[in-house]
């Protein structure tokens, strides 16, 4: 008791400043790499280079429309996950570890697990087949990708703060006759905004970077599928001052979104 | 009661290191001196980066080459060729690179990475493959520029692409495919799953494949040949045996191996 009252006056030990900066520089070198590996006299020109422009336009097209879809389906579902402390714990086991899966899961399995559903011969697929529409190979196989990949960091996020939030308001709005529908959009939403917001942003960051599940599902084709990180891969096969070029294009947007975010935002940190 | 635990599997994982490190260091000494002669005296590990074109018959060599060696363990990666050869730039550590074209290994051989010339092994030409039920009604090339015809093709920087271009621009066909693959092993996965109605592979690729895809020929394909060639690469630790496995892939039971398995002679 008397050592660990003592740690805490003395904050954390030496050696774990050290091994965390350990840590941080496993974080942080590599990003210095491509920074000083970049061709900076090029730049301006692979910047602005059609294949640049073209992948940068779809990946933050995509990027935000499989926001907008984690937002519409995570809200719901975080509330879901948040009232489910209550439940047995099977169920409640169950329904946590589903939406870690996208988390765990290798993307590339994920991708092929979304190809064999709805692909033209998938489970779900075959029957849309029958209507005509095809998923794989589209820009909105690439949507789907993306929003599979990025719902968790939406749901924990909003999850987190569902928890944090005061449940006596929600009481409060119901007993002066707010129907649950009223209570969610009206209360429980805007108290839990903040949390929303880094949740978006996180799924955001997490979508532009997609890459194994979309390569997988929805292939590779200019304008069509080939987003940043995919051009970023394949340009480092043949030509890598423009690989180079493209991973800092998303690592600035990255840390743009990130640094966007206030600490009061990410998740675990109150303040 | 928690500290000694962990001290006890930190001295575990460090001696596990230490017998590794050993054993890295020793083997090549440990090697027993070879009954059968100096020639056969090759030992330790061997990497070999291979074009994915090439997965079957060097998974194949490697085993009957281990079997002839028993010292040497052949480790092999197979990929697409320009990823494998921008490794190999990137100063990846391996012994051996064998790409599905001249002008992927060029790279290398520019780079000043290759030890000696690159020797053309193997030949390869594409052929067109559809899904066995043939849902587009794919019968000859020129569908393939039918619109609602789903293409997939490798991708214009990889040997297969480069290749599909020359062949469909000899037949003067405008296609617009779905999807550029990376490699031509996912040009054919594509297939096999029935995602898109045709895709362009090397022969051997569709022969390997067996039933899972229906082929067809291409009359023109013959005319577009992609070379193999073969490289010890300068960076390389184990030379000796690189080179052993080298002149195993070139000697009568590799070329067969090659032969065998659709490849057209060098």
């Amino acid at each position: 008791m008397r050592r660990s009252a003592g740690a805490r006056r003395r904050g954390p030990a030496v050696a774990v400043w050290v091994i965390a900066a350990v840590a941080l520089g496993l974080l942080v070198l590599p990003l210095l790499g491509i920074l000083l590996s970049a061709p900076w006299p090029q730049l301006p020109a692979l910047l602005v280079a059609p294949e640049t422009v073209q992948a940068l336009g779809l990946s933050v097209l995509t990027g935000v429309i499989s926001t907008a879809l984690c937002l519409v389906l995570g809200i719901p579902l975080a509330v879901v996950l948040a009232r489910s402390v209550s439940w047995p714990v099977v169920p409640r086991r169950l329904l946590r570890a589903a939406v870690t899966i996208p988390l765990v899961l290798p993307p590339v399995v994920g991708g092929l697990a979304l190809l064999l559903l709805l692909g033209r011969n998938g489970v779900l697929g075959r029957y849309l087949a029958l209507l005509g529409v095809t998923v794989p190979f589209t820009t909105g196989a690439v949507v789907i990708a993306q929003t599979f990949v990025a719902m968790p960091f939406l749901v924990f996020a909003v999850e987190g703060a569902l928890r944090g939030a005061d449940r006596r308001v929600e009481l409060a709005a119901a007993s002066l006759g707010a129907s649950p529908w009223q209570v969610f959009r009206t209360v429980t939403v805007p108290l839990v905004a903040p949390g929303i917001a880094a949740g978006a942003v996180l799924c955001f960051a997490r979508a532009l970077g997609e890459f194994g599940a979309t390569i997988t599902f929805a292939g590779s084709y200019p304008g069509v599928t080939r987003t940043l990180p995919i051009a970023s891969y394949l340009a480092s096969q043949t030509d890598l001052d423009q690989s180079i070029a493209l991973a800092l294009v998303l690592l600035v947007v990255s840390v743009a979104v990130l640094l966007g975010l206030r600490d009061r935002w990410l998740p675990g940190v109150r303040g | 009661m928690a500290r000694p635990a962990v001290g006890r599997r930190l001295v575990a994982l460090a001696a596990t290191g230490c017998v590794l490190a050993l054993a890295a260091c020793s083997a090549p000494r440990a090697a027993a001196p070879n009954p059968t002669g100096a020639a056969d005296r090759v030992h330790g590990v061997v990497t070999v980066l291979a074009a994915a074109s090439l997965t079957e018959v060097f998974g194949g060599l490697a085993a009957r080459f281990e079997k002839l060696h028993p010292d040497v363990t052949i480790t092999e990666s197979f990929g697409g060729s320009s990823a494998l050869a921008a490794q190999v730039v990137q100063g990846a550590p391996a012994d051996l690179l064998a790409t599905a074209d001249q002008a992927t290994m060029k790279t290398v051989t520019d780079a000043g990475l290759a030890d000696g010339a690159p020797i053309v092994f193997a030949t390869n030409t594409l052929t067109l493959v559809v899904p066995p039920s043939n849902p587009a009604r794919v019968t000859t090339i020129a569908d393939l520029a039918k619109p609602g015809v789903k293409v997939a093709l490798c991708d214009p920087t990889v040997p297969c692409g480069s290749a599909a271009l020359r062949l469909l621009a000899a037949e003067k066909l405008t296609v617009t495919p779905v999807t550029l693959e990376m490699d031509v092993k996912a040009v054919l996965t594509k297939v096999e799953l029935d995602e898109v109605d045709a895709g362009l592979v090397y022969l051997t690729d569709a022969q390997a494949a067996g039933d899972k895809v229906k082929r067809l020929a291409v009359p023109g394909a013959a005319d577009v040949v992609n070379r193999y060639p073969v490289a010890v690469l300068a960076g390389s630790t184990n030379k000796t045996a690189a080179r052993a496995f080298e002149r195993f892939i070139l000697s009568t039971t590799g070329l067969g191996a090659l032969t065998a398995a659709g490849f057209g002679a060098p």
